[in-house]
């Protein structure tokens, strides 16, 4: 995975709460096996109106993108996170994300970003107003800066360093291998197994 | 201090804890099926790494499959594809796998409580969010990302920081006509679809113990519609009685072992709980959205709600949006609204008690003249046990399609869609906007509620009829 230390852009404001990923990605763009190619089906249903925000110039080479209120909710397709990093964005700022949307945002090194929503309003209000605002979104002082505006944000210390690291999670798991081998040795004879197919 | 049960799976399953780190989890079931796993196993080629536990691990074939003319190739060529490479990757990886045509197919979340192979006190992953569903039978279950897929896949382990715990109680007892389903929405309109967030949540009191398993699935299994990962229910009789015949439950000595684990599976009348809330089920009545997330609903003798009531602004603009997309009126009696397909099945509610009890409704009635009712069980098995109580024929000669079983209308994936401005309503658990098709517009209800909508053509329940 990618090293995230900062990223500097210009944002995109969806003024919109509870974006589901049926929004973000809707299942007929599931198809595909492959981790790319899913830029296409970003916000389809939305981008067929002329007045979506990705549909205006202004905001066309955003990469953070600005969401209302639980971003991400509805099913575990790692495809929104996809979509989202396909299209170009590096960042997305909300303040609030769903769960599963988050951890998959967090492992394939999409920043998810959350300000309290008071924030989120004032940088919509700054983007509309200047569509070329600089955003500086900075993993190692955990500030979003933009307009003299500096804002902290939180992000547990091991998901940070993960990040900054690039490293993913299975290799990190892999170096522990032999405590899962213990683990297994003591897991109870009567956990059930899909093999051998019984009747 | 005591501890709540999802405290206890969670502490039985830690493989490794160190300050500064999530806990890593070991998982004693990891489900696979055609949508979220291809790239999980190209990633395992291209780091060389093989699948720890082939024997913890089952697929099935649900998301994208058709539901008709399922002996015939799938006809489209990219959905094939992904059905093709899942059998291929099973095949590579030496993984058990249930395919359109087998008996055990059906959709993932139906075919684990049904081999037994759910067992309390589990930890059950698997690419898709309703997996929260075996969270019925006491066990720790949740829907992962693709990434996560792979680290299961490698490692049969999962980093994870430990969540909050939420109960909710649900005390009396529900009224005949209200269901399981009417509890779960009621409990998302409470605390609304980001209520649940960060939270595991714990399914209490009297109404929750005198559900039958499968109505106890339907509540865990929305249980992320309101933002929580995994929901459970403590395990009893109720729960021991529906494992011990499956074939995959325990036997001889190896029973009673786990017998008397599952027993110590409840929290402790000491536990703590970070938030509780109470719902009075003597209170509740058949339940419907009107709005195009879950937490959007009203009792069904109730109106469409008016946006410039909600205090909140956030609330307000969303129902204003969503009114907009349903293209309903504010104040319109919700049974007054048009229902033009009504869609019967899903992991939420697609087993052979949801068919039986819509099927009762529906006997000797027919399905009124411009709806369209499918009825899709949530597996082979239930659709074959269906046929063998003759529910095919009361739903074909009311009128409904006969179905084979998948994921089908719920997500929209497959050929299975909503027209645009087609109006649902569905036993499934997501009405976003376009979730059934592009431009479809869905309203949830039990399968009650479905059974009498198809009769009347109008949202009703059966005491409408």
């Amino acid at each position: 995975m990618e090293k995230f230390i900062s990223h500097s852009g210009t944002g995109v404001p969806l003024r919109r709460s509870n974006v589901d990923t049926d929004q973000i990605i809707p299942a007929v763009y599931l198809k595909r096996v492959t981790r790319t190619g899913f830029e296409d089906g970003l916000f389809a249903a939305w981008r067929s109106d002329p007045e979506f925000v990705l549909k205006q110039p202004q905001f066309k080479n955003g990469t953070i993108l600005v969401a209302g209120v639980d971003f991400g909710t509805g099913s575990s397709r790692e495809h929104a996170v996809w979509a989202l990093q396909n299209y170009g964005f590096k960042v997305v700022i909300s303040s609030r994300f769903a769960d599963i949307f988050r951890g998959n945002s967090l492992k394939g090194g999409l920043l998810t970003v959350i300000l309290p929503q008071n924030e989120v309003e004032a940088l919509w209000n700054a983007i509309e107003k200047d569509p070329n605002t600089q955003i500086d979104v900075n993993l190692q002082s955990r500030k979003v800066s933009y307009g003299g505006r500096a804002i902290d944000f939180e992000l547990d210390d091991y998901t940070r360093w993960r990040l900054m690291e690039g490293l993913d999670d299975i290799s990190l798991t892999l170096r522990k291998i032999e405590e899962v081998e213990n683990f297994e040795k003591g897991r109870a004879a009567f956990k059930p197994k899909t093999l051998p197919i019984l009747n | 201090m005591g501890k709540t049960l999802a405290e206890k799976v969670w502490n039985d399953h830690i493989v490794r804890q160190s300050a500064g780190e999530p806990d890593l989890l070991y998982i004693d079931l990891h489900l696979i099926h055609e949508v979220t796993s291809p790239q999980a196993f190209d990633g395992l080629r291209l780091s060389g790494r093989a699948v720890r536990r082939p024997e913890l691990t089952l697929a099935t074939e649900d998301h994208n499959v058709p539901t008709i003319d399922i002996d015939k190739p799938i006809a489209d060529p990219v959905s094939r594809l992904q059905v093709e490479t899942l059998r291929k990757n099973c095949a590579e990886f030496g993984i058990r796998i249930h395919s359109l045509g087998d008996v055990e197919q059906g959709i993932v979340h139906v075919v684990g409580p049904q081999l037994g192979i759910t067992q309390p006190g589990m930890t059950i992953v698997c690419g898709d969010s309703h997996t929260s569903t075996h969270g019925a039978f006491g066990a720790l279950a949740f829907g992962i990302g693709t990434s996560e897929v792979e680290h299961v896949l490698a490692t049969q382990t999962l980093p994870l920081n430990r969540p909050k715990m939420m109960a909710i109680n649900v005390e009396g007892t529900l009224k005949p006509g209200v269901t399981s389903k009417d509890i779960i929405l009621a409990v998302i309109a409470k605390i609304s679809t980001g209520g649940g967030q960060g939270y595991i949540l714990e399914y209490r009191g009297r109404a929750i113990r005198q559900l039958s398993m499968e109505a106890r699935m339907t509540i865990c299994n929305m249980s992320i519609e309101a933002g929580a990962r995994a929901g459970l229910i403590a395990p009893d009789e109720i729960t021991f009685e529906y494992i011990k015949k499956r074939p995959h439950a325990p036997k001889g000595a190896e029973w009673e072992a786990a017998l008397a684990y599952w027993k110590t599976l409840h929290s402790d009348s000491d536990a703590k709980f970070d938030k509780e809330i109470t719902l009075n089920a003597d209170e509740l009545s058949p339940f419907v959205t009107w709005g195009t997330n879950p937490g959007q609903g009203v009792p069904l003798n109730t109106s469409v709600p008016i946006p410039s009531e909600f205090a909140d602004e956030q609330e307000r603009v969303a129902a204003q949006n969503a009114l907009a997309y349903m293209d309903l009126k504010a104040g319109t009696p919700m049974k007054a609204i048009k229902i033009d397909t009504v869609f019967l099945g899903s992991c939420t509610n697609g087993r052979i008690e949801d068919l039986r009890s819509a099927a009762e409704i529906i006997k000797g009635k027919r399905i009124a003249g411009d709806t369209r009712m499918l009825v899709v069980p949530g597996s082979a098995r239930v659709r074959l046990q269906a046929e063998a109580e003759g529910l095919d024929r009361v739903f074909l000669d009311a009128g409904a399609e006969w179905r084979s079983s998948g994921c089908s209308m719920c997500l929209g994936m497959n050929p299975d869609q909503l027209k645009p401005g087609e109006r649902a309503a569905s036993t499934s658990n997501r009405n976003f906007e376009g979730r059934q098709g592009k431009g479809g517009r869905t309203h949830l209800v039990s399968p009650l509620v479905a059974a009498a909508t198809a009769i009347k053509g109008t949202l009703a329940s059966p005491a409408d009829l």
